[in-house]
This record gives C-alpha cells, sequence and structure tokens, in this order.
C-alpha cells in the first residue's frame, strides 16, 4: 500500500532507490515564446532529471508551436513526475510519453530517427574505405574534396553511434548531431 | 487619457498607465514597492490618482512577504512593485516563499531599456532568468501592446489553479510607450486551464472508503485555506458527517477550528503525538490539500504504513510525488469536497458507534499530554507568553503572523485557530523575517485588527527595518519577541545531532529592543516575570501604534514532542522523556554513520 518512493528528506539518513531507471522519449508541446525551452530544461536541472537528447522546433507555424523531444532516463516513478512537473509549466500544453503509448498500442518502443553530420578526412585505402563504408550505411555524400567527405546520415540512434564508431580510425574530424526526433507508429497523433 | 477609448475598453495609453489600470481593472487597492530608477515612470502615474494605495517598505523583500501577508488574510493577490536589478534580486526570497506555499503574488518589476538589455546596463539583471524557477510563470515584455494582455494574466495565472507567485518584467522604454490598453478577458491562453473538478468515481471511491473505515483520519493542508472559505466550510461538514477525527498541517491550520471536537492538533515533526499516532495507525486516510511535505511524514518507508490513501489535490504533480496514493483525485479542494458531502448524504450512513474504540485509542494517546512543559514561577517559559497571548486576544479580531524556529512551532501549538485566514507563516520556504514585514500586509488589509507577528530574536532582525514602514503607515503591528537570545531551533538540533557543540547558534551583542522600538517611533515593552506578562500583554493590546515585546523567556527550553529527523510518526521524543542524554541519543548509531 505505501512504497516508498525516495529517500527520507532527511540528510541525515540516505537511503538507496531501489526501482530500475528506464529510457524514456517525451514529446512535449509548447507555444513557441522567449525562454520556454529554458523553462523546460531549467525544470530538468532544478530537478535532478536527466536529459540525454532534445530535439526542438516549430512545428504548427500558424499557431506558434513548437514540439520539444526529450529522451530522459529514470524510475518510472521519477519519469511521472517528469511529466506531471512539464504539465505544470503554462506555456506547455501536452506532454505525451511516447513509451508508454508505445507499450499501450502493443508496440515495442516509439519511432526514432536522428540525422547526423559526418566529417571525415584522408587519402589512399582509408578514404576509399570510408566511402564503401558510407554505402553500406546508406551515407550521403553532402561535401568533398580529395581530402575529406562530410557524409549525413539519418537513422536509428543505435546505427548512428556504430557509423560513427567506425570512422574513427578512418579519419574521423567532427561530428554534428541532431538530436533525437520521435513519434508512436500508426494513424493517431500525439 | 480619454482620447481613443471605444465602447470595448480599449484605449491609448502609455505602458506607465496601463500597469496602473490594469491594477485597478484587476481590483487592486494596495499595493507593496520600492521605486528606483527603472519604475519611475510608473511611479509617475500612481502618484497621480489615488485608487491604488501604495506601501513604501523599507526593503524588497518586505515588499514580497507584506503583500504575501495581505494575500493569505485576504485570499486576494498580493501585489509588489519593484526597479531593476538589485529591487528584482531582493524580490527573489518572497517569490520562492509564495510558490512553496502557493501564496497568489504579483510583483512587477522594471527594466533596463530594451536597447540596454545584454548590456550589462546599471541596475540590469536577467529577471526573468534568475525568477523562472522561483515563479509560477514570469514575462518580460517588450512591445507595449503586449504589456496589458500580459497583466492580466499574470493576475489570472496567479490566483487560479495552484496558486503561486508571477513576475512581469517591464523595460522603462516600454513604460514611456504608447500603445493600446485591452481590458481584462476570461481565459487569456490556450495551454493554461487547471483542472478544478474532481473525477467523481474517484470520489465515489473515497467516500465508500471513508465510509467502511474503522480507524480513519482527515489529514487537511494549506490548499483548504487557499480554495476559500466555502472550502473550509465544507471541510467542517465533511467531519461532522464522517465523525473521524481531523488534523492538520502548519499552514492548514484554522481550516478545522481547534475548539472542534474532533480536533486532534496539527501533526508532524513538532505536531501532537496523538495526531501523529493516529496517522501512523489509521486504516484510511484522507489527505485534503497537503503534499505529504518530509517535515510531515518523518521516515516514509515508515509512514502510516496499514493505510489505504486519498489525496485531493489541484496539482497533479503532488499525487505520488513522495507517498504513493491508493485513490487520487485531481481537482479544486472545494468542488471535491463539496462532491464529497453531497455523495456522503446520498449513499454513505454514519455509524459513529463504529469508530468509539478509535476515538478511545485517540484520548488515550491525547492523555500523554504531549504539549505539556514545566512551568517555572521566575522565568517565562515560551509556551507559557503564547498560551497567554493566546487568551488575552481571545475577543478581539486577531490575526497571527511568526517568523521561523522554535516559537513558530510553539506558536502553532499553544495558539488555536477557530478560523481560515488568521495564521501566515512561512512553512516551506521556512524564511526567518517573513513574520514582521508579513504582519504589515496584514495590517493594511485589515487596519483594524490586532495583528501579532509571534516572533524570534534572530528572526525579527532579518527585517527589522520594516517598523519604519509601518510606523510610516499608521500599522500598530505587534512585535511580540520570544527572546531566548538564540537561534533555537539550531541549537536544538545541534543538541540532537552534533554533540551539543553550540557552533555560532548564540547571539552574543543583542540589541536593546526597547530603545529600538523607540528609535523607530514604536512603543516598546520588555517583560521578564511571568507574574509581569498579562499586564504587559494588555498593554501592548491597548496601545494603538506599533509595538516591539521583548519578552524574555527561559533560554535554554527546547521544542517538543519530536519526530526526530528520520524517524516515524510513532517514534516521537516527548517532553517528559526528553532528558538530556534521551536527547543526545535520539538519532541512533546508524544515523550516525550517515551524518
Amino acid at each position: 500500500m505505501n512504497a516508498q518512493l525516495q529517500p527520507t528528506g532527511s540528510a541525515y539518513f540516505i537511503s538507496k532507490e531501489t526501482e530500475r531507471p528506464e529510457h524514456h522519449t517525451l514529446s512535449v508541446l509548447v507555444d513557441n515564446e522567449p525562454g520556454v525551452l529554458a523553462r523546460v530544461i531549467g525544470l530538468f536541472s532544478g530537478r535532478g532529471y536527466n536529459i540525454e537528447s532534445l530535439t526542438v522546433s516549430e512545428t504548427e507555424h500558424e499557431r506558434h508551436l513548437s514540439r520539444i523531444t526529450i529522451v530522459t532516463n529514470g524510475t518510472p516513478h521519477v519519469l511521472e513526475q517528469i511529466k506531471h512537473q512539464l504539465e505544470r509549466i503554462v506555456p506547455v500544453h501536452r506532454v505525451v510519453d511516447l513509451s508508454v503509448r508505445a507499450a499501450e498500442l502493443g508496440q515495442e518502443r516509439p519511432l526514432a530517427r536522428e540525422l547526423a553530420l559526418v566529417k571525415v578526412s584522408g587519402t589512399g585505402d582509408s578514404r576509399v574505405e570510408a566511402l564503401r563504408l558510407a554505402g553500406a550505411f546508406r551515407a550521403n555524400v553532402i561535401d568533398a574534396n580529395t581530402e575529406h567527405f562530410i557524409f549525413e546520415i539519418t537513422g536509428k540512434v543505435s546505427k548512428i553511434e556504430q557509423f560513427i564508431a567506425i570512422m574513427k580510425p578512418l579519419g574521423l574530424v567532427e561530428v554534428c548531431r541532431t538530436g533525437v526526433a520521435a513519434m508512436n507508429r500508426g494513424p493517431q497523433g500525439m | 487619457m480619454s482620447n481613443g477609448q471605444n465602447e470595448t475598453g480599449r484605449r491609448e495609453m502609455t505602458g506607465a498607465e496601463m500597469v496602473v489600470q490594469a491594477l485597478k481593472d484587476n481590483g487592486v487597492k494596495h499595493i507593496f514597492g520600492y521605486p528606483g530608477g527603472a519604475v519611475l515612470p510608473i511611479y509617475d502615474e500612481l502618484f497621480q490618482q489615488e485608487e491604488v494605495e501604495h506601501i513604501l517598505v523599507r526593503h524588497e523583500q518586505g515588499a514580497g512577504h507584506a503583500a504575501e501577508g495581505y494575500a493569505r488574510s485576504t485570499g486576494k493577490a498580493g501585489v509588489m512593485l519593484v526597479t531593476s536589478g538589485p529591487g528584482a534580486t531582493n524580490a527573489v526570497t518572497p517569490l520562492q516563499d509564495a510558490l512553496m506555499d502557493s501564496i497568489p503574488l504579483v510583483c512587477i518589476t522594471g527594466q533596463v531599456p530594451t536597447t540596454l538589455i545584454g548590456s550589462d546596463g546599471f541596475q540590469e539583471c536577467d529577471t526573468v532568468g534568475i525568477t523562472r524557477p522561483c515563479t509560477k510563470h514570469n514575462w518580460l515584455v517588450k512591445d507595449v501592446n503586449d504589456l496589458a494582455r500580459v497583466l492580466h494574466e499574470a493576475f489570472h495565472v496567479a490566483t487560479t489553479g495552484r496558486p503561486g507567485p508571477v513576475v512581469v518584467d517591464v523595460p522603462k522604454d516600454v513604460q514611456f510607450a504608447k500603445g493600446i490598453y485591452t481590458p481584462p478577458q476570461t481565459s487569456p491562453r490556450t495551454s493554461y486551464h487547471p483542472k478544478v473538478q474532481g473525477d467523481l468515481n474517484q470520489i465515489k471511491e473515497a467516500v465508500d472508503l471513508l465510509a467502511a473505515a474503522k480507524r480513519p483520519i482527515i489529514y487537511s493542508g494549506g490548499g483548504v485555506i487557499n480554495s476559500g472559505l466555502e472550502a473550509s466550510h465544507l471541510l467542517r461538514e465533511l467531519v461532522e458527517l464522517t465523525g473521524a477525527p481531523i488534523t492538520s498541517t502548519l499552514m492548514g491550520l484554522g481550516a478545522y477550528p481547534a475548539s472542534g471536537k474532533n480536533w486532534i492538533g496539527m501533526l508532524g515533526m513538532h505536531g501532537s503525538y496523538e495526531a501523529n499516532m493516529a496517522m501512523h495507525d489509521c486504516d484510511v486516510m484522507l489527505c485534503v490539500g497537503a503534499r505529504f511535505d518530509d517535515r510531515i511524514t518523518g521516515r516514509l518507508n515508515a509512514f502510516s504504513p496499514n493505510s489505504r490513501k486519498i489525496h485531493i489535490d489541484i496539482d497533479p504533480s503532488s499525487i505520488n510525488k513522495n507517498v504513493r496514493v491508493d485513490v487520487p483525485i485531481v481537482g479544486d479542494v472545494g468542488h471535491v469536497l463539496e462532491d464529497m458531502v453531497r455523495l456522503w448524504r446520498a449513499t454513505a450512513k454514519t455509524d459513529k458507534k463504529a469508530l468509539h474504540p478509535w476515538w478511545e485509542q485517540i484520548a488515550r494517546w491525547r492523555a500523554r499530554d504531549s504539549f505539556a512543559y514545566t512551568q517555572n514561577a521566575d522565568i517565562i517559559m515560551p509556551q507559557y507568553a503564547i498560551e497567554r497571548l493566546y487568551e488575552l486576544t481571545k475577543g478581539h479580531d486577531t490575526y497571527i503572523t511568526t517568523e521561523v524556529g522554535q516559537h513558530q512551532m510553539w506558536a502553532a501549538q499553544h495558539f488555536h485557530f477557530d478560523q481560515p485566514h488568521r495564521w501566515m507563516t512561512s512553512g516551506g520556504l521556512g524564511t526567518m523575517g517573513y513574520g514582521l514585514p508579513a504582519a504589515l500586509g496584514v495590517q493594511i488589509a485589515h487596519p483594524d485588527a490586532l495583528v501579532i507577528d509571534i516572533a524570534g530574536d534572530a528572526s525579527v532582525q532579518m527585517t527589522i527595518q520594516e517598523m519604519s514602514a509601518a510606523v510610516q503607515h499608521n500599522a500598530p503591528i505587534k512585535i511580540f519577541i520570544l527572546n531566548n537570545q538564540y537561534m533555537g531551533m539550531v541549537r536544538q538540533w545541534q543538541q540532537l545531532l552534533h554533540g551539543n557543540r553550540l557552533s555560532h547558534s548564540y547571539t552574543e551583542a543583542m540589541p536593546d529592543f526597547v530603545l529600538m522600538a523607540q528609535a523607530y517611533g514604536c512603543h516598546g515593552i520588555r517583560c521578564e516575570k511571568p507574574g509581569e506578562l498579562d499586564d504587559a500583554i494588555k498593554e501592548m493590546i491597548e496601545v494603538k501604534k506599533p509595538v516591539i515585546f521583548d519578552c524574555r523567556v527561559a533560554a535554554l527550553a527546547n521544542c517538543f514532542p519530536m519526530i526526530p529527523s528520520g524517524k516515524a510518526h510513532n517514534e516521537m521524543l516527548l517532553p517528559d522523556e526528553a532528558t538530556d542524554e534521551a536527547v543526545a541519543n535520539a538519532i541512533d548509531a546508524k544515523g550516525r554513520e550517515l551524518v
């Protein structure tokens, strides 16, 4: 009936959290107004929540609505708190835990994709190998001269991680990633 | 400015005029503030009208706490007006205080002109950045045509849902600029609509649970006060219908009368033994507008282990935050209680006989007399001072504010409240220095009432300068200082947890409070003997000007009963058991390792 959810609130008695943390993806629909992103990320830092990935852009221009996608981790209790705390922010319209929604829909996880730009420099064999692997990963060449490529790659986070790891010994110079864009499968909106 | 006015109330005016007009249109009669460069145009407008009265404080923190006291004692929004930079940063403490205690507070700050923002201008600070985490919402208004809408929205957000503080930051050029003023509209924005009606199925389940309970308890909080007078009436009705014992948090005192027959005293760290034991042993708990704060629950994994819990709260994030509940009801306390009372009348039968064994058990706990103390013929015991203050102010229209510390807990234990809105204290943030300016705010709202700040000698010195504001505005507030020369609660914790090493909790140089009163133009009273206390208190009540009352009390008295940090409700340290040895060993060895 009365599960312990948090430590005692006393610094004199610190007890350990017993629930296991999970990774969840949240979609947050907000008014696109000054400071709104600061409110969201300030909430995360102020209450000690984690942000693994953050993506934000205006998605409905006529209503000035932005969609923020946050990948976070925490125990189920903390994740529930994060959702409710986000909902308290005045310019927040809706918060949907895409991972919970996916489970409700009988799906393993929400669709999540990321885009990365990967700059690789080199000549000779490593250059050829980089281009060959990029083809295997369906990465596009968007800039090149005789000494470098810039690849554009889109896909699951794990695929991008893998691509970057493979490019490392082949002359990886820099990486820019967008963070995760996500939505649930099926015909319904968030 | 009458030019350009049309039938909808839209008309052209300057930003500064808009601020004053918006105050009037939102029913504001008093504001608390302090002028400065970045708010001069607004002050100029205030000067040229008489509808809104400005109370000049001596420090912006005082303006904030005064506005909080005003809000808590009236149920209306408190309003403060301060300048940019230090004016805004000084407002941070009352903003956070209001956030934690859910007090509607509208703070208007001046800002450097928009062209200077970001240039590290004189008296510039990032006000919306600094106040973002300590407000419910805040705005920087860069276009004068947004100003009226934002101001109305600020009042709406501050006073609806779970009330809280808001900040509207107005650059000086926006105050000078002319634009179109629009009158208040209902429901101004789409993303904000707090849920006030509770789910009827959940309410039904709650009524069924309560009706079947053998050992029920109702635990109410500040949310009942915030919801308005009707919520307090409904709470009383529900208590009467259910026959259940009722306890309250510090913030909720007065919602159910202390003279009511089902009242079992405040709960929590310094609550009554019977309230805490009943919380621990109950089978159904109804939490009404409270939030399971750590001062209330004690050790969480031992908190009321065998009860089914019902939680009514307007803020969904309060539900299951600290304690998992069985029946959550999101909604305004007043609306939910109305449904509960109606459903109870329609479906549930009150079987008060079934509660007899429970009440007999409570009577046995009550017989422990947990607020007892040892009387002394030569020295004033602090508890005795509060008792006498309570007895001698009974016939008056009395409002009490407090600072933070032992005196606050003694006031909660020994001063009894029969009405809501009579008790103003800093519960969540625990702000020393709250009570004196809060008393000023209460007195401005209730000019003929008897307003007393029960203070400690340490706390009161944090905002004592507001005595000057009280004198200026003919606010005859009474500052009743329980003077023991210690930061008593700090010392108590040092005794409990830090081997009685009293590190910097003793004030060696104490001002002469009577001379200080005279210096401010107030009346000063000192009392050192129990036998002289009644006459001195009567003198304080009768004097028609601000009073500083230096009540010299037993220096080493401690506040009991107490749930030592990290202990459970049924592990209270009672006054007659609190020997030096018991105090020193209140926290066990396992706890000590973790210190």
